[in-house]
């Protein structure tokens, strides 16, 4: 019997596959690479032939420009390609639009990357498919009990009533640029929010290509085309860096939201000078994290970022193998 | 909040009131418990990494809390209360289990920090009670006074406030009265006005006002917001051999003279003493004002009667930490100004200046205008370089607002080098605050988090001229002083760097 060892390798760029001669979300230019999903962290631009997703490979194109990778090779879910016996295929993990579990199947062994993914549901991307293993390679990004996300629709309600009670204020809601603004528009609508969102010019981009994919999005106006206008009662979008420049001037009096898993931790929402901490995360909670172990049964777990130490030592109480793989140049924050 | 206290009904008003206020503990439940119940339930070192995370025991724990299913009922706070303050050590901790398994982490939260008393924080006690006093609309030194013969759940002073009941009595021995403010005194205009035969001055001292009773053998020391501060203050405390109630300064007080602030704050830092605390750092109280004479109520006398009055009942009392604020004689408002800028030797150079008291004036509580004046020395001023700018909060977490100065001195190979001496976050309108935020971003060097290192040299660096207080030693500042109430004076657009002031300069200061 083969080694998974020898199947996926960590390298310095990111993790190998001999078999098939690539990497995935390498961090370094390389050769061939197979991306899981855009956020920049692991999309970086400078490689030879990228198989992705194609929302992936749109949202790498936006974010880097016509000629990011040498050639590409779009991939729907569950499609595969093999080389020397490696069988590739890409799997729905859940996290963003068009992210992706990386599913290898060698001489009868089965791995999975999951990138980063979690198993609540999401209107904005397809929910992730659990596949049986026989090595789970799994983010550990909220690797640690305390990290518990409620339910993001009560999250949401939480927003709207604030703008409820702060009927004066804008409410200015700092959200990532890729997939986690997306998700809180669409929760926004589903929870009945019908108002145009005014949003930062750094999400437009993101926010049209994602209305190209079929994700609805309703309403949309730029927040520089409102100045001037009463934002009493508004809701606002922006990236959370856009919160702490002068940008963010132009509200007056605003109430400061942050969507985020790190807002579970009361100090992290001080540090960031948070009035309305919003617990809402693309990544998966410890309990989805270990649900998601037990669940599939893997016979071995890897993990490749984040608090590996605690879901490291999580398996071992249940009698799993694990091993953290301590991959660099994955960002933390970046939720 | 006196929404919440007009809405929610009794008792758990009550209770909330009393957390707030401190009123409340739980010897049956300890955080050692607390952990405990939780390392049974979890893996101990996932814990501890939590812990380490998060930073703050309650949190964690309502954080991780592996909650077990079962028929689980939220628990209103009465029931808390009432069934911990009734319960045995086991019984609590399992009570507590089930309450935990029942509530989501928020609730959780609100449990763990009531039980372990870290929902009083700050300034709540004090807008807790103005909630109550707001509800009933009452003063509230009204409440004040009678605070400490009420106890949780406060169903008579409920009553009083709401329910159209007659205001519970007071009577009882060693209460708080509500003390009696000064207004800042207005050199423009109220000078004109007052004639100085009608006054008598003090220094102001620099320590803090008290309240110190002794009735009927009950002896304490009350803030002069009404907090009970007796256990900070034993050797005070058994000094108060007196029969009365006296309005006065708590200071470290060694062999008669008075110790910086800086002293007293060690102390108060404390919830007890030690006795080598006390032996380095005795307490002692400069009495100003009488409201109590043995058993009689001379509030409503004037001040010359009352301090007369105190005079008599202080003589040969106190064993040494007792003495008498001294009256200053001045026959005109300059000639006050003139001692005012230049004390005489002794503890007059530690005053923060003076306290002017009408000769007729009653002891009122509040703050009325006009009997009591604080004229506060002008004060300190200096030069200093902003180096270090860190981002505000709330509305104005875009702006870099908290900014950190220091002056020069030479350091160890001779050169002349800049050393932080304090931080200010106001003194500076909003127009001047987007100048400094500006100057800020063209001229960082360095970032670290939320804080950025500013340009700061001989060539190139805003002086700010800061204005301040006091200054005390402090081995925690590198520049080896502390400055009280910094605030940003003025700015210095127009000043060089290498112009700004010296170390030197403020240490002359300080050995004044
Ligand atoms: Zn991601």
């Amino acid at each position: 019997m083969i080694r998974p060892q020898s199947v996926l390798t960590p390298r310095p760029a990111g993790l190998y596959c001999e078999p098939g001669d690539f990497y995935i979300d390498p961090v370094r230019p390389v050769d061939r690479a197979v991306i899981t999903h855009g956020h920049a962290d692991h999309a970086r631009p400078g490689h030879g032939a990228v198989a992705a997703t194609a929302p992936t490979l749109a949202i790498m194109e936006a974010r880097y420009g016509a000629d990011f990778a040498g050639s590409v090779q779009p991939l729907a879910y569950g499609e595969s390609w093999s080389r020397d016996g490696a069988e590739v295929s890409l799997a729905p993990a859940g996290h963003v639009l068009g992210s992706a579990q990386v599913v290898v199947r060698y001489r009868g062994m089965t791995l999975v990357v999951s990138g980063d993914y979690k198993r609540r549901p999401d209107p904005t991307c397809a929910p992730f498919d659990p596949i049986a293993c026989d090595v789970f390679v799994t983010e550990a990004t909220f690797g640690l009990p305390v990290f518990r996300h409620p339910p993001a629709q009560e999250e949401v309600a939480k927003l709207l009533s604030c703008v409820a009670q702060f009927p004066e204020r804008t409410c200015l809601v700092g959200a990532y640029a890729l997939g986690k603004a997306q998700r809180v528009i669409a929760l926004l609508r589903a929870a009945g929010w019908d108002e145009p969102i005014p949003v930062h010019g750094a999400l437009t981009r993101l926010n049209e290509l994602y209305e190209d994919f079929g994700v609805a999005l309703g309403p949309l106006v730029p927040a520089a085309a409102t100045s001037g206008k009463d934002l009493s009662g508004v809701i606002v979008l922006a990236p959370p860096s856009a919160l702490a420049t002068p940008w963010a001037r132009r509200f007056a009096d605003p109430v400061s939201a942050f969507a985020s898993g790190w807002m579970r931790v009361r100090a992290r929402a001080r540090q960031r000078a948070v009035e309305l901490p919003l617990i809402i995360s693309d990544h998966a909670d410890w309990d989805e994290l270990t649900g998601t172990i037990a669940e599939l049964a893997p016979g071995e777990v890897w993990i490749t970022h984040g608090r590996e130490e605690a879901l490291a030592r999580w398996c071992a109480l249940e009698g799993i193998p694990a091993r953290p793989l301590a991959l660099v140049g994955y960002d933390e924050e970046e939720d | 909040m006196r929404d919440f206290l007009g809405l929610t009904p009794d008792p758990d008003r009550g209770w909330a009131l009393a957390a707030l206020t401190g009123a409340l503990s739980f010897p049956a439940a300890k955080p050692g418990a607390i952990r405990a119940a939780v390392e049974a339930r979890m893996d101990a070192t996932l814990f501890a990494w939590s812990y380490d995370y998060v930073g703050d025991l309650a949190e964690t724990v309502a954080l991780v809390w592996p909650a077990a299913p079962g028929p689980n009922r939220a628990p209103d706070l009465s029931e808390v209360v009432e069934t911990l303050s009734r319960s045995s050590r086991t019984q609590a901790q399992n009570r507590i289990e089930t309450w935990l398994d029942a509530l989501d982490p928020t609730g959780r939260w609100a449990l763990l920090k009531l039980i372990t008393g870290g929902l009083r924080v700050g300034l709540s006690a004090r807008l807790a009670k103005q909630a109550a006093a707001d509800l009933g609309g009452v003063p509230v030194s009204d409440l004040e006074e009678i605070w400490h013969a009420q106890s949780p759940p406060y169903e008579a002073l409920f009553a009083w406030l709401v329910g159209g009941a007659e205001k519970p009595a007071t009577a009882a021995p060693g209460r708080f009265r509500p003390v009696m403010l000064a207004h800042a005194l207005d050199e423009q205009t109220d000078f004109v006005k007052l004639d100085p035969a009608d006054y008598a001055a003090e220094w102001k001292w620099d320590g803090i006002r008290v309240q110190a009773v002794s009735e009927g053998g009950e002896r304490r020391l009350y803030s002069r917001t009404g907090d009970l501060i007796s256990g900070s203050f034993p050797d005070l405390l058994t000094a108060l051999d007196f029969e009365g109630v006296i309005d006065g300064e708590l200071l470290i007080l060694r062999d008669g003279a008075a110790a910086s602030f800086g002293e007293l704050q060690q102390r108060l830092n404390r919830k007890t003493a030690d006795a080598g605390m006390i032996a380095a750092r005795p307490a002692g109280l400069r009495a100003y004002d009488l409201l109590m004479d043995g058993s009689e109520d001379v509030r409503a006398l004037p001040f010359a009667e009352r301090r007369a009055r105190l005079e008599r009942l202080i003589t040969g009392r106190g064993g040494g930490r007792i003495d008498l604020s001294p009256l200053v004689d001045f026959s005109s408002w300059d000639e006050l100004a003139e001692l005012r800028t230049d004390p005489p030797p002794g503890d007059a150079l530690m005053a923060e200046g003076f306290m002017l008291k009408r000769w007729d004036s009653t002891y009122l509580a509040g703050r009325p205008k006009g009997p009591w004046f604080k004229w506060k020395r002008d004060p300190y001023l200096t030069d200093a370089v902003l180096m270090y700018a860190q981002r505000g909060h709330g509305r104005r977490s875009s702006f870099y607002s908290d900014f950190t100065f220091g002056v020069w001195r030479e350091d160890d190979a001779g050169r002349r080098a800049l050393t932080p001496v304090g931080k200010a976050y106001f003194g500076f309108t909003d127009e001047e605050l987007k100048a400094l935020d500006a100057y800020v971003r063209d001229h960082t060097v360095a970032r670290f988090g939320p804080v950025r290192q500013v340009q700061a040299e001989d060539g190139e660096g805003l002086v700010l001229e800061v204005a301040f207080e006091g200054l005390q030693r402090s081995s925690r500042h590198k520049s080896g002083l502390a400055m009280r109430f910094p605030r940003i004076h003025r700015i210095r657009w127009d000043k060089p760097a290498s112009e700004a002031d010296d170390l030197s300069s403020l240490e002359r200061l300080l050995s004044r």
